[in-house]
């Protein structure tokens, strides 16, 4: 962390708000219901659509009959898929750094057959949804059923046809990985362990449903987007290559975002639809997906089956992973960011806080003819962390040995860093060992293992479960770039200073309600040298910030956080320059604090930034000769020397199973996590329980159910059980701070730590509890069946 | 999803809003609370041409007691039947079945009469209506029915009102001195329909059980009275009983649980109330007229 010319560093200037739990300046507007959503723009001339989505997995579309949908009333236009790629071209999602990944061209909607149920085929625009919909049901359409790839462990077998004729089978994706020699340590090994691994497909609940609104003003040449989404540049981008439309024409505003968590950051074939619709009509066209459609239509994501063994040594030391993992993705790989970067994860990450020098993997990813899956919230990482920590855990407990002692002696030791990760992963600095320390600490890991043994002998099952896990945030080029595609790993801030003093930052990283742009005031406030309620952020508009990514992979602070601190580093040198110019003082023996230019030595205040901005902006004639002040900067911010800040932590969940219901109560949960320094202790630890209960989420209650001719059976609410707060334990956080010394700030990321370890850690909880009864389980969500068929009760 | 369009009318008698449901028939739906029927317009599962509000009518709602019978408005939001002090302190049962029924704010809108009318097999007022011996009060346009419970509930969705009938209320008579009851559900989350649930009441017989009522819910397409584990329990055989429901029982699969599942999990619950029970009938003074859970 260097210091700057005042002698200061990010931590311990004056006015600093790092590492503060400051509240964020966005939050009263939300809960005074100000906010602005997509559903809340206002447009005159508005048009609804809704979409007419496939009733089959896989079926030709013989006929579209629309002539009496057009009638009706309040009805706009009635588009099919024909018609609209007339205006809107395919795309095929896939990127050439994941070689041999294939796909087939996607329309916005379908022209000649559908693959999954859900996917638009015919789209009608009206006055009102409800017009809208009432004009869905009078489209007679013609289906030819075809057979229907379901299930992930077929969908390779010779007799099963390919979805895509041209493709010749059902293979998207495979990779393998094989390091050191597994084979041999597997031979020498004292202990193998093996397991089967099943991870239900799920899915991310937003708060706010997806949403568009397009409005093609023809006379002006530009189409304004608002979007519900993540990644306001690259949906340009795309617009502009799927619309031919020149850059400067598309301008996508993502204003307030009810959630992302992944969902909004992939191309969606109804959102695009909308917007070539509006193109099309030349008038506004919205689309909200209600939740019917958003459990059919949202991209899934962890449908994966991975079987793995694990090698030890008598003394309990891993030597070895060899894992093989099978996932299904739908009928398509998703656009731009492909569906194969999960599987990728997967064999990047597992076993990754351990130090054997011996793994081979290998990942296969098959097209189905169910919902697409793509990145949701930490890709990969609950399932790699599961592989590993199950099979660590059986380990242990073949071997006799505390599975918290088993994971002291296996990590990569705080003081090997910097070094590569058997996967051949990059890591910078991590803490395995301090965080495990502290965890033990925390959750006072001997007394709870005295309770739990002397509450088994009265007949309570209770259990406690460890995840080590290590996470990827800060994605540099490596992550997409390298690949082709036009996503940027580069983002950038620019911070004005106004004449009464007040500070404006745009920036281009995207707030969804994580608290981004409380993140960004912070670090500006302190750059600059403000009083934090000066500084106004603008995020999510195309058209008003900085080229940039937006909001992913955990990057919002680490990089975002960078720019916005570099830049206002450099708008403070701009101010402080000035100042020394009127003040006839060395600019170096000044700087800015709390709003007003002071002595840096004695910070006595010479000037305000008022009176500053006063001489500035409105007697420019009293400044020294030559001096041209500019009260704007703009820095960008790429991270280089890694192509990701791996971070890591350890989880803990202590749980009470209910041996005769197969009931799981979540009694506890801890977790250490180290995502370098935290800006915003508040945000962080929120950030890390919004995971964990997302986590559990899918190890408990969250599955995208489909029967074997591929119909989703619980597309709602009432039967896809999300998390809610009645099932879920306190949650403990803590930190070790690891800073990276990519960056000034030091900052990782901290999104998506929660939900790497949380499943592994209450599965493997779970199954200390069943331990004295013989039972375990393997399959998630872990719901009370699965525990009675473990137990062999039902 | 948007309802379609639908006329509404808000009555301001009974005797106008069934003559309403009279004059439309089958296109015209009672309103009460609105909380699965505005759901099902929304989805588009359900699409009347006119929805005939309750709310505006007077004397549908309120708990009273008279002559050994609680009365219960149909139009009493449920959270209003289970603060009731008659109901408290005569009939816990109800009491304990509220906090299981939804979350707050369907608990506050929902009525009594609405669930009632609407029969899902996986809710609480169904099953405590069988349990505790409980009439059914309809009106139609040409006069008022009293159906008792076990004559109503007649399938998924199914009762015995009449085209053009509205409930009107639900009458309970008032537990002897000598009753005790038990109350189980098991539900993924708090507020989630029963995987399995089961209301009981029984009264106390020399240190065991007698006149045992099993209501069962979550389990079929009724609420259902297991009446062989009934007897069964009251022979003080609990193993007997739970072996009895694979008889009694024959819950559906779902995608979510298989039916061997919901049967184990009706037999352990079986076990739970039936401790319950036993607990209570052997205990002095735990009985209906007491306040705690039942034991």
């Amino acid at each position: 962390m260097s210091a700057d010319a005042s002698g200061l560093t990010f931590l311990d200037r004056p006015n600093s708000y790092i590492g503060r739990s400051v509240p964020r300046p966005n939050a009263r507007r939300l809960l005074e219901g100000r906010g602005v959503y997509v559903d809340d723009v206002p447009a005159a001339r508005l048009g609804h659509v809704a979409f007419l989505r496939s009733p089959h997995a896989h079926a030709r579309l013989l006929s579209v009959e629309t002539a009496e949908a057009k009638g009706m009333p309040g009805v706009l236009a009635v588009v099919t898929g024909a018609e609209l790629a007339a205006i809107c071209t395919p795309w095929v999602g896939v990127l050439g750094h994941f070689k041999g990944l294939r796909s087939a061209p996607q329309h916005a909607l379908a022209i000649d057959r559908v693959t999954w149920v859900g996917e638009p085929f015919c789209a009608v625009v009206a006055r009102s949804r409800a017009e809208a919909e009432d004009a869905l049901a009078a489209i007679a359409v013609e289906f030819d059923p075809l057979p229907a790839v379901v299930d992930m462990e077929t969908a390779l077998d010779p007799g099963t046809p390919p979805i895509h004729a041209e493709l010749g089978d059902n293979l998207a994706f495979e990779r393998s990985l094989d390091v050191g020699d597994v084979d041999a340590a597997f031979r020498d090994a004292a202990l193998v362990v093996e397991e089967t691994f099943q991870f239900g497909r799920h899915t991310g609940v937003c708060l706010e449903p997806r949403a568009i609104l397009a409005d093609w003003a023809a006379a002006d040449g530009l189409l304004t987007v608002h979007h519900s989404f993540q990644a306001p540049h690259m949906m340009q981008d795309i617009l502009c290559k799927h619309l031919a439309l020149p850059e400067g024409a598309v301008r996508v505003i993502c204003k307030d975002v009810g959630g992302s968590f992944g969902i909004k950051v992939h191309i969606y074939p109804d959102e695009m639809a909308t917007c070539a619709l509006a193109l099309m009509l030349k008038r506004p066209v919205k689309f909200v997906a209600d939740r019917l459609e958003s459990f059919q239509s949202d991209i899934h994501a962890r449908d994966h089956r991975v079987t793995a063994r694990m090698a030890f040594s008598a003394e309990g030391d891993i030597l070895a992973l060899d894992m093989d993992d099978l996932t299904g993705i739908g009928p398509y790989s998703v656009y731009p960011r492909t569906s194969a970067v999960e599987a990728n994860q997967v064999v990047n990450l597992t076993g990754g806080p351990y130090r054997h020098r011996h793994y081979r993997a290998r990942a296969r990813v098959v097209l189905q003819n169910k919902a697409p899956t793509c990145q949701y919230r930490a890709v990969g990482h609950p399932i790699a962390t599961m592989v590993a920590e199950g099979l660590v855990d059986l380990g242990a407990s073949r071997l006799g040995l505390d599975p918290l002692a088993m994971r002291e002696r296996n990590v990569i030791p705080d003081d090997a860093y910097p070094c590569a990760g058997v996967s051949g992963i990059k890591l910078e600095k991590l803490s395995h060992q301090a965080a495990l320390a502290k965890l033990k600490a925390m959750m006072g890991y001997d007394a709870l293992r005295a309770e739990q043994a002397s509450l088994r002998a009265q007949g309570i099952h209770r259990g406690i479960g460890l995840a080590a896990f290590i996470e990827i945030t800060n994605p540099s080029a490596a992550f997409y770039g390298v690949g082709g595609a036009r996503i940027s790993s580069q983002d950038g801030c620019t911070i004005r200073l106004d004449p009464q003093g007040g500070v404006v930052a745009a920036i281009s990283v995207t707030e969804q309600g994580q608290g981004t742009e409380g993140i960004i005031a912070q670090i500006v406030a302190t750059a600059v040298g403000v009083p934090m309620e000066k500084v106004r952020v603008i995020s999510g508009d195309t058209q008003a910030t900085p080229y940039g990514g937006g909001t992913w992979a955990s990057r919002g602070a680490g990089i975002g956080g960078e720019a916005a601190w570099q830049a206002g580093k450099a708008l403070r040198a701009n101010v402080v320059a000035v100042a020394g110019a009127i003040l006839q003082a060395d600019p170096a023996s000044l700087d800015l604090r709390d709003g007003a230019v002071v002595d840096a030595e004695s910070g006595t205040e010479r000037m305000p930034l008022s009176e500053l901005g006063r001489i500035v902006y409105f007697r420019s004639d009293t400044l020294p000769p030559g001096v041209q002040p500019e009260f704007v900067a703009t820095r960008h911010y790429v991270p280089k020397d890694y192509p990701f800040a791996f971070t890591n932590g350890v989880q803990a969940s202590y749980v009470e199973v209910d041996v005769q219901t197969g009931f799981v109560r979540l009694l506890k949960h801890w977790c250490v996590e180290d995502c370098g320094t935290v800006l915003n202790p508040l945000l962080v630890d929120e950030q890390i329980r919004g995971g964990i209960v997302q986590g559990i989420g899918g190890a408990l209650f969250e599955h995208c159910l489909y029967d074997a001719e591929g119909q989703l059976l619980n597309g709602s609410m009432a039967d896809y059980l999300v998390p809610m707060a009645g099932e879920m334990p306190d949650i403990e956080v803590a930190h070790v701070v690891s800073p990276t010394t990519s960056s000034e700030i030091g900052a990782k990321g901290a999104g998506e730590a929660g939900t790497a370890g949380a499943p592994a850690a209450v599965v493997n909880a779970i199954n200390d509890a069943l331990r004295p009864l013989d039972a375990r389980v393997s399959r998630q969500p872990v719901t009370p069946e699965v525990v009675l068929e473990a137990l062999g009760l039902v | 999803m948007k309802a379609p369009d639908f006329a509404y009318a808000r009555p301001a008698s009974l005797d106008e809003a069934l003559a309403l449901l009279a004059a439309h028939g089958e296109d015209a739906v009672p309103l009460a609370g609105g909380q699965s029927l505005v759901t099902a317009l929304n989805m588009r599962l359900s699409a009347p041409g006119l929805l005939v509000d309750l709310n505006a009518i007077p004397g549908l709602a309120g708990v009273s007691e008279a002559d050994g019978v609680v009365r219960i408005g149909a139009m009493t939001r449920h959270r209003d039947v289970g603060a009731a002090p008659v109901v408290r302190a005569r009939l816990p049962l109800l009491a304990a079945a509220l906090p299981h029924i939804a979350h707050p704010a369907i608990r506050n809108r929902g009525t009594i009469g609405g669930s009632v009318a609407l029969a899902d097999p996986a809710t609480e007022w169904p099953a405590c209506c069988l349990a505790l011996g409980a009439t059914v009060v309809v009106r139609g346009p040409e006069a008022e029915r009293r159906i008792a419970a076990e004559e109503f509930f007649l399938g998924l969705y199914t009762t015995a009102l009449e085209p053009g009938e509205i409930v009107t209320a639900v009458e309970i008579p008032l537990p002897p001195a000598d009753a005790v009851w038990g109350f189980e559900e098991l539900a993924r989350r708090h507020g989630d329909y029963a995987l399995a649930g089961l209301a009981a009441t029984a009264r106390r017989s020399g240190g065991g059980l007698t006149a045992v009522r099993l209501a069962f819910f979550g389990v079929g397409d009724r609420p259902v009275l297991a009446r062989a584990a009934a007897a069964a329990i009251e022979a003080g055989d609990v193993q007997a009983a739970q072996a009895a429901l694979a008889d009694e029982l024959d819950p559906p699969g779902d995608p979510a649980m298989r039916a061997a599942t919901r049967l184990h999990l009706a037999r352990v619950i079986l076990g739970r109330v039936a401790g319950t029970l036993l607990a209570g009938a052997s205990m002095a003074g735990a009985s209906m007229a007491g306040d705690g859970d039942g034991a």
